[in-house]
């Protein structure tokens, strides 16, 4: 089998009714960048370009049949993808759009589970297109909006001529409070240079690398983690430092963890395996880098659910400090027990 | 095949290699010549003599080809189905209305087809009304029982079964999980279906008492029947795996055969028309014969690039033909 044949980008579009997915969609398909793209869309007629390669979905999701609930997979997508590869030639990526009220795992999930699918194409990176004007109401009454934020990679809050600078400030408070390293861009009609949506290779092990962005520091947490939650809202929670709002979404959560120290891989691994088995369903996604003792390489990995993949990475470098960082988003997760867990897998030797 | 064996028998060398000149996802031989469908819109017809014909039937991806013998129907992402005959003419049988594509074809006894789509089924007879059945949720492979007018459609949580003819009305043979293509027994008395796991199940259909194959190493995408319905040849595995079906219980209770070891996955089978001999294709591109009685093996076709993804047997059996999904492909002479 040729193992340098490249596999086939899968970029996955999701985001509220009306945010502008379709927008995006037709902007990709439009612009003159040489690319032919594979669509898999749930509303033919949406498009409005005469694309060859447009194919209708049933977004129909499946459990896998070993009892897990969180083992969804879209029964649609393999099939789609299947028949997509024989006609190898013609695309040189493939956007999936799911529709407004999608949960992105599944879709993920799928490119973890089918060895076909897996074979031959890669998941590039999920990107959800929020509304800046409706989005905060929408994290509010949709626990679909906050799966879509929490899963993304790339997030666009488009149509931010409707609104002012301080709600904007505002939305993109919320969104960190779920989701801590997507990149975020402020966009009007779903106007972005396309290589920030596209082949972003946020799922390649290679590119794991920024876990937090500037905007949230590990002590942070540790700080807001000494204030009692024992009140059940489902609304953010907000604290100020030094002028700049914080946003603790009360069911939706980042868990950001880290350590000087190396780690012992004889803890960690069943640590982490242990974890999203446990916690499978309420961990949307999972990233981390990894210094472990006695080894010279950093070890990567990420998750969807219980599905979870890792790899050395690199060398440390010289200069470089080898800092664990670990970040989980997912919803009524035990934050006590896994910041504990994770502690007690340094290396004490 | 043990890669510690000393050289093993060889017909290597009477394989006519074709030019398919694109990826080969099936291929059937009608009257004498070789019929390989290609990835996108094309038949190829290949003569004993080497000559060829390409007949265009789609106009985009062949997601399916089947045949009878007497003529090849292929589906494809164009939402059409097409016959093609010996002599190369093509009829158009089905569009689907919503420009669907379908990657699932049957055919039954006189002229009969089937074919899903979306959450559909469809039938028709060789000149009839098109009949069809909706279902609670993707329709995927079907199957016409071999006897009287009655189709299997797989489809997630089952198999239902269809009589498009009568007014009965369809019963669902339940098992959790996504069942991606059903065969029946060629005596009729079993359903077998491939699932999204790597597993086969399958339904006695006298009781409708479940039945598990498994022990796979990957999803099975290959089945076939030997002619007499005494084994089903399954790919799936790093060796050729083969369930008995001859008794009243069929595989249940019983152990599957397993011939053909080798390091790579098998992904294709096709059974001899008479002799009871396995070719079976590997990911790696290799195809062995395998002969079921003692296990014997012969190499028609060394490894390549890419894995195979057609075979099939002329109805004497005296000729082989294959393809992979990297277009290499050929006729195996065995007379």
């Amino acid at each position: 089998m040729p193992e340098t044949a490249e596999k086939i980008p899968v970029t996955v579009l999701t985001g509220y009714l009306g945010a502008g997915k379709t927008t995006l969609l037709n902007r990709i398909l439009s612009e003159p960048h040489g690319k032919k793209y594979a669509v898999i869309v749930n509303e033919f007629g949406e498009i409005g370009i005469d694309n060859d390669l447009i194919v209708g979905a049933d977004e129909e999701v499946f459990e896998m049949n070993n009892g897990c609930i969180c083992c969804t997979v879209r029964g649609d997508l393999i099939r789609i993808i299947d028949g997509l590869m024989r006609r190898k030639g013609k695309f040189d990526a493939i956007i999936v759009e799911t529709t407004g009220l999608a949960d992105p795992a599944p879709v993920a999930q799928t490119f973890f589970v089918d060895e076909n699918v897996g074979n031959k194409t890669k998941l590039d990176a999920v990107v959800t297109v929020a509304d800046a004007k409706w989005l905060r109401d929408r994290l509010k009454d949709a626990p679909e909006a906050k799966n879509q934020i929490a899963f993304a990679d790339v997030i666009l809050i488009n149509k931010t001529d409707l609104v002012s600078d301080a709600e904007l400030r505002e939305t993109e408070a919320r969104i960190r409070g779920i989701n801590p390293y997507a990149r975020l861009h402020r966009t009007q009609r779903a106007q972005i240079p396309l290589n920030e949506v596209l082949d972003r290779k946020a799922f390649d092990l290679e590119r794991i690398l920024d876990i937090e962005p500037a905007f949230l520091e590990a002590d942070d947490h540790d700080h807001d983690h000494h204030h009692g939650h024992d009140h059940h809202h489902d609304h953010g929670h907000s604290h100020s430092h030094g002028g700049l709002k914080h946003y603790h979404d009360e069911e939706m959560q980042s868990i950001s963890l880290s350590s000087d120290q190396p780690l012992d891989p004889d803890k960690f691994f069943p640590f982490i395996q242990n974890l999203t088995q446990a916690e499978g369903p309420n961990i949307l996604r999972c990233k981390g880098i990894v210094a472990l003792k006695d080894d010279p390489q950093r070890f990567v990995f990420q998750g969807v659910h219980m599905m979870l993949e890792g790899d050395h990475q690199r060398e440390w470098r010289e200069d470089e400090k080898r800092t664990s960082r670990v970040v989980f988003i997912g919803r009524n997760l035990p934050e006590e027990k896994i910041r504990k867990g994770f502690e007690s897998t340094v290396a004490t030797y | 095949m043990s890669d510690t064996h000393g050289p093993i028998p060889s017909v290597v060398d009477r394989v006519k290699p074709v030019t398919a000149g694109a990826p080969v996802f099936g291929v059937h031989f009608l009257k004498d010549r070789a019929v390989f469908a290609l990835g996108e819109e094309t038949l190829l017809f290949v003569a004993a003599d080497g000559s060829e014909q390409r007949i265009r039937t789609h106009a985009g991806g062949i997601l399916a080809a089947v045949s009878d013998g007497t003529r090849i129907v292929t589906a494809g992402d164009d939402g059409k189905v097409v016959a093609t005959n010996a002599t190369g003419e093509t009829e158009m049988l089905a569009t689907d209305a919503k420009h669907r594509w379908i990657d699932r074809v049957a055919l039954g006894p006189d002229g009969a087809v089937a074919w899903s789509a979306g959450k559909q089924a469809f039938m028709r007879k060789a000149k009839g009304e098109v009949k069809l059945l909706d279902l609670p949720s993707s329709a995927g492979g079907l199957a016409f029982s071999p006897k009287g007018l009655r189709v299997a459609i797989a489809h997630y949580g089952g198999v239902t079964l269809w009589f498009p003819n009568a007014q009965a009305t369809p019963e669902t043979f339940a098992w959790k999980g996504s069942h991606l293509d059903v065969m029946f027994s060629p005596d009729g008395r079993f359903l077998v279906s491939s699932m999204q796991e790597p597993t086969l199940h399958g339904w006695r259909l006298a009781d409708a008492k479940d039945m598990r194959m498994s022990g796979y190493s990957a999803k099975v995408r290959s089945m076939a029947w030997m002619a007499d319905g005494k084994w089903l040849a399954t790919s799936g595995s790093e060796q050729l795996i083969l369930w008995p079906f001859g008794g009243k219980d069929g595989p249940m209770g019983k152990q599957p055969r397993m011939l053909a070891p080798y390091s790579k996955r098998a992904v294709a089978v096709a059974c001899h028309p008479k002799q009871e001999i396995v070719a079976v294709g590997f990911e790696d591109g290799l195809i062995m014969l395998c002969r079921i009685e003692d296990g014997a093996e012969i190499l028609a076709k060394k490894p390549g690039t890419a894995p195979v993804s057609a075979m099939a047997w002329s109805a004497d059996g005296a000729k082989l033909a294959f393809g992979t999904e990297d277009g290499e492909a050929g006729i195996a002479d065995l007379a």
